[in-house]
């Protein structure tokens, strides 16, 4: 298993406003879709359709507050993932979306002046333990939360169920 | 150092003498329930490796979100979680024309007891708070690690105590008090917190209109909800990140309306101006109860609906369905005009019996009124208490229902 970098480099494809909410990442409509990759296709497509268009790989959404509100779907943050979303920087998230983000391997990272401190299309290095962001293309720094130590481990198995799957090839299917 | 109700679970259930905020504790679950997204947990639960689910009794799985099958896509899923569930020996399970809204559901048929763990994937779990659970949603992908384990971190949230006294004026139900509140406190008001609702005004509540505060404080965030419970309560001396007062009949002058695209955009009734309406939606796990369908027919009763709006009614489950129609309540309501669904979400979650066209206008009885929630990005919902659902529907506007015309006999 490779692990996950903790020091993330890429462009920022979107700068988005607060309560950013489950429906708007991906619709309703298609939850019915249950391959995780198939969900990227489906991407911010009602309100931001050109996001999904446009993003390269290890791209970062950031946004203003409660990023990820609504709806406990966990295609918002699989859709987000499986496009090739590096990371989200938001001042808040919402809880389940924050969960969900971590569970699947996206980093969310908190930063409550990311929003105000990126344009599309600045180049960021987001030390995800060091707690800082470095917008290269402005040429400053800011500060965010530094991801749990909980997180880290989960994003380093690649999220929560290789995490499981590896604890349980371990203990031969022991329980706790 | 005293405890809040939250506080006071999540310490039983991780085996503590206490916690307080901000601590992260493992607590054992007492109940996992999920719909539809059964099966992306199901998918997850097959990679972990791990046979058996680990205890098949503390699982209910309740379709909702697309019943009867919209799809073929849709219908193959549901057929892939039966066979799981036959397989891994779960019986508590609600499959089209058994149930109807998994929180509906989950409560009428008694799953939930005061003090227990219960998480659901669906956001709306919090609805159990109104039976002294600590409810709270979670990811298909973290269920999935409940299914094998049976437990679950937390982060021990900081309680939101608020206080309701008063008396309802005429026509204010406990939808308008909730949305004020949403107002007040916004979309992230409530954001990693708990809530605890009490006072004279609450404790005078029925369990249906608990059901609605505790269900709707996900629109301000809350991780769990709780309406008094005779069995579990805050210790005299817990400790409250901050206290609310609400006078029911000062405050809440008039209906609540919550104005596109968000739940915290809230106006009074008046203040929204005229609006032609649709479509008017009464249902969902927040408003599709038999004492809503009361307050809707004694609205429409001898009336008609509005040429130029459809009204959409769909019980909250199969029994409410049976005890709103042995009321005759649902012949007034189609007398009216109004066509009935089957129990489920129907078109709350966007994707069946009652999609909005491009620059339709509804005003519904749910829980969200997102983006493109309802159907297409450019149609507009306004969400709202039953009873201007009702009167809506009749004026083809949005309307309170002291406005509209007496009835002739």
């Amino acid at each position: 298993m490779p692990e996950a970098k903790l020091v993330l480099r890429g462009c920022v494809r979107a700068v988005l406003p607060e309560n950013i909410d489950t429906d708007i990442i991906y619709p309703g409509r298609y939850l019915n879709i249950t391959d995780r990759e198939k969900t990227a296709e489906h991407l911010f497509e009602l309100a931001y359709p050109g996001i999904r268009a446009e993003l390269q790989p290890g791209e970062f959404i950031v946004a203003a507050a409660n990023f990820g509100c609504g709806s406990s779907r966990e295609q918002a943050a699989s859709a987000l993932k499986y496009a090739g979303v590096g990371a989200v920087l938001a001042a808040s998230f919402a809880r389940i979306f924050y969960r969900n983000a971590i569970n699947l391997g996206l980093p969310a990272v908190v930063s409550p002046v990311a929003f105000k401190l990126c344009a599309p299309g600045d180049e960021l290095e987001v030390d995800l333990t060091g707690g800082r962001v470095r917008n290269v293309t402005q040429g400053r720094e800011f500060a965010s939360a530094p991801l749990d130590p909980r997180a880290i481990e989960l994003l380093q198995a690649g999220g929560l169920i290789p995490y499981l799957k590896r604890k349980y090839a371990t203990a031969q299917g022991a329980r706790p | 150092m005293g405890m809040t109700i939250a506080e006071k679970i999540l310490a039983r259930a991780s085996s503590r003498a206490s916690v307080r905020p901000d601590e992260i504790v493992v607590a054992n679950v007492d109940l996992a329930m999920s719909h539809e997204n059964a099966d992306l947990v199901r998918k997850s639960f097959l990679e972990i490796g791990v046979p058996r689910v680990w205890d098949p009794s503390k699982i209910v799985i309740i379709f909702d979100h697309r019943i009867p099958a919209e799809s073929e896509k849709t219908a193959t899923t549901h057929k892939a979680v039966r066979e799981f569930v036959a397989a891994q020996g779960i019986t508590n399970f609600y499959d089209v024309g058994r149930g109807g809204i998994c929180h509906q559901v989950l409560a009428e048929r008694g799953h939930v007891k005061p003090g227990m763990v219960v998480v659901g994937t669906d956001s709306h779990t919090t609805t159990h708070g109104a039976f002294g659970a600590f409810a709270t949603g979670i990811g298909a992908t973290e269920m999935a690690g409940v299914w094998a384990e049976g437990a679950l971190w937390f982060k021990v949230p900081s309680t939101i105590r608020i206080e309701v006294t008063g008396e309802f004026r005429p026509w204010i139900s406990a939808k308008d008090l909730i949305l004020h509140i949403i107002g007040r406190l916004g979309a992230a008001g409530a954001d990693y917190r708990a809530v605890e609702f009490d006072g004279s005004a609450i404790r005078s509540m029925t369990a249906a209109s608990r059901m609605v505060l505790a269900n709707l404080s996900m629109e301000m965030g809350a991780k769990a909800a709780f309406t008094p419970v005779p069995e579990i309560g805050p210790d005299p001396a817990a400790v409250y990140e901050r206290v609310l007062h609400i006078d029911a009949g000062r405050d809440i002058a008039e209906p609540q309306i919550a104005c596109p695209h968000s739940v915290d955009n809230v106006k009074p009734l008046s203040a929204v101006g005229e609006l032609p309406v649709h479509q008017a939606v009464l249902g969902s796990c927040t408003n599709g109860r038999v004492e809503d369908f009361e307050i809707a027919a004694r609205i429409v009763a001898g009336r008609e609906v509005h040429p130029r709006t459809r009204l959409i009614v769909i019980p909250a489950s199969q029994q409410v369905y049976r005890e709103a129609m042995r009321l005759g309540y649902l012949e007034t309501l189609m007398a009216a005009g109004a066509i009935i669904n089957p129990p489920g979400c129907g078109p709350c979650v966007g994707v069946h019996q009652g999609i909005l066209a491009a620059g339709e206008v509804c005003v519904s009885s749910t829980n969200r009124n997102f983006i493109g929630r309802m159907g297409s990005k450019d149609s507009s919902v306004y969400l709202a208490s039953p009873a201007v659902v009702a009167a809506s529907a009749i004026a083809g506007r949005l309307a309170h229902p002291e406005a509209l015309e007496p009835v002739h006999a």
